[in-house]
């Protein structure tokens, strides 16, 4: 097992550094001087050359590439020349907003696709099956700010359970802080659960021709017992990875729902950053989201040897 | 004579396929009594493992049953789903062919033998522990407590086999079906498998059929074989007298079909030329007329029943049966 999670993390170190490098390319190419970002439109040439060298823009690509790799790796992801905040400080205070949309909208996701996979699974071919089967394909092709829309007028607007938009921390008011978090993380979550369950239910209808089924069933164990405990672990494999590239999704926040639900999460940080070209903030963020979801994807693999022994011990 | 343990009393099989419904069993008639073992030999398809499926209700969904299948006086068919779940497992037991797929992969065998205890057993957990290792210690596992936390994987197939039927006999079953339960298993594990099956059935009473392509098999071990052709018996006799005097082409020809040690080396196997009918095109005659060297024209024409002749325990269906003089050696 040690050598297994050992080997994994080995395996991710290469990509990082594409992730690192790429990050870097992406800004770097961008159209457009950041010195004459920086300074304006009167700005003098001697002023744009002067900023250049304080900044290095005038040394060569690969230089500036590892000079701003060095100080990644001591934690120095640069500063907002906009804000004057850092990366680090951009990003630690809207992240709890993020992970709090994401954690929620995954969550009512499972709740809901992972029993009605299971239901379709056991009576596959059947009207409920076939009923889910084609509830879920409308839904995934319904686009999320059609859905917000939706979910606004109906809960906001006509019923007036909750709020449509705003947000408080946590850490202030518990209660007004789910409320707002309710509908986006639902909006979120009727376009993961039809993905949730359609995976978990063509691997749970594989598993169930099993041999090792017919023998849980001719051993006389009760049908909940054969679905939950013979068939749903060895079919959930794919369920973990695609839950984990949903998580991945939305570390880097949601542009359209954060926009929507006026939610001050990494999204919006984001597409600020874009609009008033804050490369260094943009940078940085785009950096640190692309090694979440590398490091998540690694969680992932590590679920993997959980579920299934046989990866555990190195058999598979 | 006791009333009989398991009757198959005219069971028939069909499956919906694309080209039509095919009869994988054609009313089939068997029975059994208790503590003893029954034979179903027959070539890949013959509707061997159709059969015992239809014994234990676990045909595939789109099966067609018809028949009774009698079981300790209860018509197994017919029986309510929790009913039938109760009888599974604890008087009802099987091993199945290949125990690479038969076990759960992500499931302790631990879990996997103490699950069925505790389905039908009043046993506490320390209880069903302790009898799971004991039954695994029955089918000669060695270290049998650490087995309990292990998975599959971490076994061989024999052993992997051995489990299999820890789990089978954990409720101490009436009867017991191996479904090929040698066949995809290294030839030296085979016997000690095949002796291992006869020993706890002696030791626990309890009836057994053996289902395999393997004349061989059966030859020692059943007390009576049925051998199936194309969905149906063809011919049924207590062992010994069915060795001593078969009477069916095809029996014979199975027979020849099993390499022996004292033939020389080179020597071509005598395979039975041909293939099986196809089950959704049922033939008019005999179906094992177009292979058979023995047919002729009444064959082709109708089916021949199955029936006793001279012994009254040693049926066969063939117009043309073959009348050894002395028995062929197994």
């Amino acid at each position: 097992m040690l050598n297994f999670v050992a080997r994994r993390l080995l395996a991710i170190l290469p990509v990082l550094l594409a992730v690192s490098l790429l990050t870097f390319l992406i800004a770097s190419l961008l159209p457009g001087d950041l010195a004459y970002v920086i300074l304006g439109d009167q700005a003098t040439p001697e002023n744009v050359a002067a900023l250049r060298r304080d900044m290095g823009l005038d040394q060569p690509l690969w230089w500036r590439y590892l000079s701003w790799l060095g100080h990644v790796l001591q934690g120095d992801l640069g500063r907002s020349f906009r804000t004057g905040q850092t990366v680090l400080q951009a990003v630690a205070e809207r992240i709890p907003v993020s992970l709090e949309l994401m954690l929620m909208a995954e969550f009512i996701g499972l709740l809901i696709g992972v029993p009605l996979a299971i239901a379709c699974a056991a009576r596959a071919g059947g009207a409920f099956d076939r009923f889910m089967t084609g509830s879920a394909f409308a839904m995934l092709s319904m686009p999320s700010f059609l859905m917000a829309i939706l979910l606004i007028y109906l809960f906001a607007v006509e019923l007036r359970w909750l709020p449509a938009t705003g947000y408080v921390p946590f850490t202030e008011e518990p209660l007004a802080n789910l409320r707002f978090f309710v509908l986006p993380a639902l909006t979120l979550a009727l376009a993961e659960w039809p993905g949730i369950m359609r995976v978990l239910r063509s691997d749970m209808i594989a598993t169930l021709q099993e041999d090792y089924i017919a023998l849980a069933k001719a051993k006389g164990l009760k049908p909940a017992r054969i679905l939950f405990v013979h068939a749903l672990k060895p079919s959930s494999l794919t369920l973990v990875t695609v839950t984990g590239i949903n998580i991945g999704r939305l570390l880097g926040g949601t542009l359209i729902v954060e926009s929507i639900f006026a939610l001050p999460g990494i999204g919006r940080l984001l597409v600020g950053a874009i609009y008033t070209r804050d490369l260094v903030i943009l940078q940085g963020v785009v950096l640190l989201v692309a090694s979440g979801f590398v490091i998540v994807n690694f969680i992932v693999d590590m679920l993997y040897a959980v579920l299934d022994p046989r990866i555990r011990h190195g058999h598979a | 004579m006791s009333a009989p343990l398991l009757t198959i009393e005219d069971v028939a099989v069909e499956l919906p396929t694309p080209r039509g419904n095919l009869r994988a069993v054609d009313h089939v008639d068997l029975s059994l009594e208790a503590g003893r073992t029954l034979g179903i030999v027959g070539e890949s398809g013959c509707g061997k493992t159709m059969l015992s499926r239809a014994v234990l209700q676990l045909l595939p969904k789109k099966a067609k049953l018809t028949g009774r299948v009698m079981f300790d006086g209860q018509d197994l068919v017919r029986l309510d789903s929790e009913r039938l779940r109760s009888l599974r497992g604890r008087d009802l037991a099987v091993v199945f062919q290949d125990p690479m797929t038969s076990l759960n992969p992500v499931l302790t065998i631990g879990t996997q033998l103490m699950e069925t205890i505790q389905e039908h057993l009043e046993l506490d957990a320390p209880a069903a522990r302790k009898r799971s290792i004991e039954l695994l210690a029955a089918v000669g596992i060695p270290a049998p407590e650490q087995r309990l936390t292990q998975y599959p994987h971490q076994c061989s197939g024999g052993m992997r086999q051995r489990i299999a039927i820890a789990i089978a006999l954990s409720c101490e079953p009436k009867l017991l079906i191996a479904d090929e339960p040698t066949t995809a298993l290294d030839v030296t594990i085979q016997a000690q498998i095949l002796d291992l099956l006869a020993r706890e059935q002696r030791r626990r009473h309890m009836a057994m059929i053996i289902i395999t392509h393997d004349l061989g098999v059966v030859a020692g071990r059943a007390d009576e074989v049925a051998v199936m052709y194309a969905g149906r018996v063809v011919e049924r006799a207590p062992t010994q007298e069915l060795f001593k005097r078969m009477h069916m082409p095809y029996t014979e020809a199975l027979l020849a079909a099993i390499p022996k040690l004292d033939t020389a080396p080179h020597t071509p196997l005598p395979a039975i030329s041909g293939r099986p009918p196809d089950p959704t095109r049922p033939l008019k005659g005999c179906s094992f007329a177009p292979r058979c060297r023995y047919a002729a024209g009444r064959c082709h024409e109708a089916k021949p029943e199955l029936k006793g002749a001279e012994m009254p325990d040693h049926l066969y269906a063939c117009f043309h049966p073959i009348q050894m003089t002395e028995g062929i050696g197994a």
